[in-house]
């Protein structure tokens, strides 16, 4: 049996085909053999939300998914939202509020909070705290965060 | 301190403005360059058997299976690599008595706590690593661990180092005044509590790692490093690992977060150096968060007896306390494991007036984890002390807390003075911040609620910290006692041909915005516009020399450096300014990149000064030597620290049924000087706090009685998240030192310093009707049912 | 840490998922959205020869409404259960208990089947299998059978599962002589429970089942009898003296038992229909 398997897949919109050991999880495939290092690792564990990404629009933790099982699916990491722009008003937001600090969180963070706006999630600060409550920061206390986004959803709304 | 003071004499363009930081846009687009992003041609990984035993002899090591391993390129022992690295030893003279034992990168004959690094595999992958890993036998002889601080020093009890004779690393008596009569007095009232801090540790996002690179040819070694002391690691580096310090390069790029964690020396970034060395090709480790949990230096294992006295009016006589701190089985390189308990003893009361004051401190190791210096070193145990005791006095005498605090708080007018342990402060402003504080919360309102609240069966409790914190050391906190970092900084400012600025810095950046106050600094007082200042810091090569990030002197210290730097270099582009428009220089100003008038009015670009310098020397007078650098160093003389101080408050509510604690608010008024930028401070201040909130409620590492790390992944050990989080209100008062120019003291600390003092005294004042109190942190919900069924039995 | 190697299969269907189960013959595990199986790798804790991924098994996928009973394919997801029409319709007591279930972004991934075939005593899922009297569709090398939740759950991580996988979860449609109660105690959101309670009433009867408290989710029948005679709380809270509370870093038994306690009182208060 092989241990290595074959994938295609879209990332940021551009095709990418690959043979991969079956271990390999999919962040570690974005970070090393796509040299995406926008998106971090933090625990391998699913607990800490630094890995978060896109997966055909649903955010993910990458860590615990294998890039065997991201086969025909399409990823769209923190650098793919720079690029198309879907990031351009909460990059906007945070950069105004100093929504980060070391900035390691900062790529799991955004893939949470578009998560939340591409829902229509309201500006309740408690419903934002509580979406955002998978994502781990130590630097910024959160309340930062937390005006970024409602920033961004009454920016929306008007 | 005398220099230019007219640089505030009007509001700055940039200093004191809440500008966003350039750094950001890179992070957010996902273009940081942290020390796992970086891939070098060649590059190998490092992987670790670690102990599974607290403390073990390790009879033998099998790695033949080991090196057969697909993939695998080295494999070393701790005598391997003891024959490349010189062993280290955490003392320094100033803490006299200080005892250790010297370490190494990997154990040699004997395992001494859960998580040594043993044998070292380099791989092509960092799995095929792991997987060479599960082919390592290693052969230990379980020894019995000393892991319980409060029996470390009994008779019988196993004793780390035979050469010590015991376990105790280091005591120390402070002694003022005559504590027992104080107590003694008729009028005087006693409380007395033991306090219990739990071991915690910082867990930095980004986990600790290194990329070393070894080039034979030069001899050089260049290490990524993700930390705060780039100077530092290059002292050490080159002396453990035999190279010329010019032959060492570290490069500190994005920092996944500090804290303090990534300042120390850790035994398996030391080996990822000597193994690139001794392969002549880039090693990279990344600890994974299960190996952080195990290595990274852990706090705050305080044991702490304590008694305040205060009269029957209200004035505190006096502190008395002992306290025992356990630390691992060796005090941490270079900076020492002492140092929190020093800190302790010298800062505990420090806001107040006292006579009298008695504090033992004992350090003792043990077969755990290291431990040294985390954020606010020492200051969560010492507020915790003092202003814990001063809330249970206030109850006892029947006193409202604040008032209590306004009897014995430093007065504002009354500086310089010393604290009763003999600390130099200077520029405080503890009464003006409780008063600022109770008008932001609206206190009467809150205690009006909190009254209506308890009658309806819901506790809800106030509580109060008054602080200081240890801001811009100067020598005197480590160089004297021989540790090799610096505490002067530099800075570089250089006019390039465009009319932009290259600086440059001896501090460093983890994401406090470090950069981007240096580049405020530089262009409010030089004359640019902010967009057009590049800043570079964090490389040996190309910075001045200087001590980096840490003990929250950034700002007062690297700041003032590039303060006077682009002062310096105003004055020498004033002077050619002068020449070539053939006026007085005093008639002159820089402004927006121009030189001008001083009305503002456009006389000379910088950049048509700057290409007449560089390119056409002709047109300038044979006898003018323009220069467009200007370096300057800066440390602080007249002190041996800079104090802030702080006021902070918190609300919260405690559900009895459940134990569980909710922060409802909390308020922080913080005294740091001078405000470079307030946005960057504010969050500081609130990153601070929330990290002082997890140690309060939530954090603490759990050992089992053998020495096991038992909670030692991200769903057991509680880091605090968003949504149980509060609101932080925030207030500022701007008492500038009068140490330097500048005039800004250091602000990264303060909310993880007073956070846990705060809480604390919430959670108790919430408590109080009940007949209940708690002592120990983190206050789970288990230990407060259990201080609730205690109140119950009485 | 880095998973440890294995082989990765996409069977095409649940037969042939099932005949590799076999052909590994105890050595390999299967694969659903791996949000528990995962860190377990990542933790080297778990080692398994192969992966067998069930992405592409179509008949452990749909949401049906039949009759009185609706069926849910063993690999929907949390996401997909929250977001179904049917099932916020039909099982309300879902959509109190899922918005507790860690974040967005594990029950985009994590599946029903996947954390009842695993069974964490700390999980919320078994529990509300218990309380809503589910059934579980199992199938095998021995062919398919129907497995009560009161028979499914043995123990820590311990299932009926004999070789078998989970290819639907029958759940009973809700009434409207019904009302449902959740209450999880928990320090921070999304974590596991330190205690927790689910209760499904119909008429008089109750079916109270508790999680995050013991070795696997458990109903205390004497505790439910004590309900439905409606015995003061007290009574009724005594007869959580008979489950073996856990003990750990976080809480013990004691603690544990009050906990449970407070959450089933809370569950009470709530209850909706």
């Amino acid at each position: 049996m092989s241990r290595y398997i074959d994938i295609s897949l879209r990332v940021n919109g551009e095709d990418v085909r690959a043979t991969v050991p079956s271990r390999l999880n999919l962040v570690d495939f974005l970070r090393e053999e796509l040299s995406l290092t926008g998106s971090h690792v933090g625990c391998e564990h699913g607990v800490c939300g630094a890995c978060t990404l896109t997966v055909n629009g649903d955010t993910v933790r990458g860590c615990l998914m294998l890039a065997a099982q991201a086969d025909g699916k399409e990823i769209t990491t923190i650098e793919g939202l720079a690029e198309n722009g879907q990031s351009a008003q909460l990059q906007a937001a945070f950069t105004k509020h100093n929504a980060l600090q070391c900035g390691f969180c900062t790529p799991g963070m955004l893939a949470s909070a578009l998560g939340y706006l591409n829902t229509g999630g309201s500006a309740d600060r408690d419903a934002i705290r509580q979406h955002i409550s998978g994502n781990y920061c130590r630097c910024t206390g959160y309340q930062s965060i937390v005006n970024a986004i409602c920033d961004v959803i009454e920016e929306t709304s008007i | 301190m005398t220099g230019p003071a007219h640089i505030f004499d009007k509001p700055n363009r940039y200093i004191g403005k809440p500008e966003p930081r350039a750094d950001a846009a890179r992070l957010l687009q996902g273009r940081g360059i942290y020390v796992d992003d970086q891939k070098l041609p060649r590059m190998v990984h490092a992987a670790f058997v670690r102990s599974p035993h607290a403390h073990a002899t390790i009879l033998s090591i099998n790695a033949e299976e080991a090196r057969a391993a697909t993939g695998v390129v080295a494999v070393y022992s701790g005598e391997d690599l003891a024959k490349h690295v010189t062993p280290y030893v955490g003392t320094l003279t100033h803490l006299a008595g200080l005892r250790s034992m010297p370490q190494h990168p990997l154990a040699v004959g004997v395992a001494r706590w859960q998580g040594e690094p043993v044998v070292m595999i380099v791989a092509t992958s960092r799995a095929l690593a792991e997987d060479a890993c599960e082919l390592v036998y290693v052969d230990y002889a379980e020894l019995p661990a000393a892991v319980d601080s409060e029996t470390a020093l009994d008779t019988g009890a196993p004793i780390i180092h035979s050469e010590l004779g015991s376990n105790l690393a280091w005591e120390r008596d402070v002694v003022v005044g005559d504590i027992d009569a104080a107590f003694a007095a008729p009028d005087v009232h006693v409380v007395e509590r033991q306090f219990r801090f739990g071991r915690h540790t910082g867990v930095t996002l980004e986990t600790r790692g290194t990329v070393c690179d070894y080039d034979p040819s030069e001899d050089q070694l260049t290490v990524y490093y993700s930390g705060q002391a780039p100077h530092m690691m290059q002292v050490i580096f080159s002396k453990h690992l035999d190279l010329p310090e010019e032959n060492i390069r570290v490069i500190s790029n994005d920092v996944g977060g500090s804290f303090g964690i990534k300042i120390h020396t850790y035994g398996d970034e030391i080996a990822t150096a000597a193994a690139a060395k001794l392969l002549k090709r880039p090693v990279k480790f990344i600890a994974d968060r299960f190996e952080s949990f195990l290595t990274d230096i852990h706090a705050r294992d305080h044991i702490v007896r304590a008694k305040m006295g205060v009269t029957e009016a209200g004035k505190i006589v006096g502190i008395d306390f002992d306290d025992l701190t356990g630390i691992g089985p060796f005090s941490m390189y270079p900076r020492t494991s002492a140092i929190e308990c020093n800190q302790v003893l010298n800062l505990t009361g420090a806001p107040y007036v006292m006579e009298n004051y008695r504090a033992k401190g004992r350090v003792v190791f043990q077969n755990k984890t290291l431990m040294c210096q985390y954020r606010a070193v020492g200051h969560p145990i010492a507020m915790a002390i003092a202003d814990g005791l001063l809330e249970d006095a206030a109850r006892k005498i029947g006193m409202d807390p604040v008032a209590l605090r306004e009897i014995n708080l430093m007065a504002d007018d009354s500086y310089p003075r010393t604290s009763a342990t003999g600390m130099k402060l200077d520029d405080l402003s503890h009464k003006r911040a409780l008063r600022k504080l109770t008008d932001l919360m609206n206190y009467d309102g809150l205690r009006a609620r909190q009254t209506l609240a308890r009658k309806k069966g819901i506790y809800r409790g106030i509580g109060f910290v008054s602080m200081v914190e240890v801001t811009n050391p100067s020598p005197m906190f480590y160089g004297i006692g021989g540790a090799p970092i610096a505490s002067q900084d530099g800075a570089t400012v250089r006019l390039d041909a465009g009319g932009a600025l290259h600086v440059s810095s001896s501090i460093t950046e983890q994401g406090q915005g470090t950069n981007a106050i240096l580049a405020q600094i530089a262009a409010g007082v030089f004359g640019v516009d902010l967009n057009r200042v590049k800043v570079t810091t964090g490389d040996t090569a190309t910075t001045p020399y200087g001590g980096g990030t840490w003990a929250s002197r950034g700002a007062g210290i690297g700041g003032e450096a590039m303060l006077q730097a682009a002062q310096a270099l105003k004055d020498q582009v004033l002077e050619v300014a002068g020449v070539m428009l053939q006026t007085g220089v005093e008639t002159l100003d820089i402004q927006s990149g121009a030189v001008t008038d001083i009305d503002g009015s456009v006389r000379l670009t910088l950049a048509d000064l700057a290409r007449t310098v560089y390119y056409r020397g002709n047109e300038l007078p044979n006898d003018l030597n323009p220069e467009l650098i200007a370096t300057r160093h800066y440390r602080v003389t007249d002190f041996p620290f800079v104090f802030t101080n702080g006021a902070m408050a918190a609300h919260v509510e405690v559900d009895i049924e459940t134990g569980f604690v909710k922060v409802l608010h909390f308020w922080a008024v913080e005294d740091c000087g001078r405000v470079i930028n307030p946005l960057l401070v504010d969050e500081q201040i609130r990153g601070g706090v929330v990290q002082g909130i997890g140690g309060a409620l939530y954090e603490e590492c759990h050992y089992s009685p053998d020495g096991q790390f038992l909670n030692a992944t991200m769903a057991d050990y509680m880091v605090p998240m968003a949504s149980e989080m509060p609101e932080i209100t925030i207030a500022h008062i701007e008492t500038p030192t009068k140490t330097s120019i500048l005039g800004a003291k250091g602000a990264g600390e303060a909310g993880t310093g007073g956070a846990p003092a705060a809480i604390l005294n919430a959670v108790n004042d919430a408590l109080s009707p009940l007949g209940a109190s708690i002592w120990q942190m983190p206050m789970t919900p288990e230990r407060i049912l259990a201080s609730l069924n205690q109140a119950d039995c009485n | 840490m880095k998973a440890p190697d294995f082989d990765y299969l996409r069977p095409a269907s649940l037969a042939a998922a099932v005949a590799m189960l076999v052909e590994y013959d105890g050595e390999a595990m299967p694969l659903a959205g791996g949000q528990s199986l995962m860190p377990m790798m990542n933790f080297r804790m778990a080692a398994p020869e192969a992966l067998i991924d069930l992405v592409n098994l179509s008949e452990l996928r749909g949401i049906w409404v039949e009759s009185d009973t609706i069926r849910i394919g063993a690999m929907t997801s949390y996401a997909d259960l929250k977001g179904d029409a049917a099932v916020q319709k039909h099982i309300p007591l879902f959509s109190l208990a899922l918005p507790h279930i860690a974040h967005d972004a594990i029950r985009n991934r994590g599946t029903i089947g996947g954390s009842l075939a695993l069974a964490d005593p700390a999980a919320e899922m078994p529990a509300l299998m218990l309380a809503l009297n589910a059934n579980i569709e199992v199938e095998g090398p021995d062919g398919a059978r129907m497995l009560s939740a009161d028979d499914f759950f043995l123990g820590m991580f311990e299932t009926a599962l004999d070789g078998e996988l989970i290819k639907a979860i029958h759940i009973p449609v809700a009434k409207s002589e019904q009302r449902f109660g959740f209450h999880e105690l928990t320090q921070r959101h999304g974590d596991y429970a330190l205690a927790g309670v689910a209760i499904v009433q119909t008429s008089n009867t109750y079916r109270a089942a508790f999680f995050g408290v013991a070795d696997r989710a458990t109903r205390v029948p004497k505790l439910e009898a004590a309900l439905e005679q409606n015995e003061d709380i007290t009574s009724v809270l005594a007869h959580l003296n008979s489950v073996d509370f856990t003990d750990d870093i976080k809480a013990n038994h004691t603690t544990r038992q009050r906990l449970a306690g407070v959450a089933l009182k809370r569950a009470l208060k709530g209850m909706t229909t």
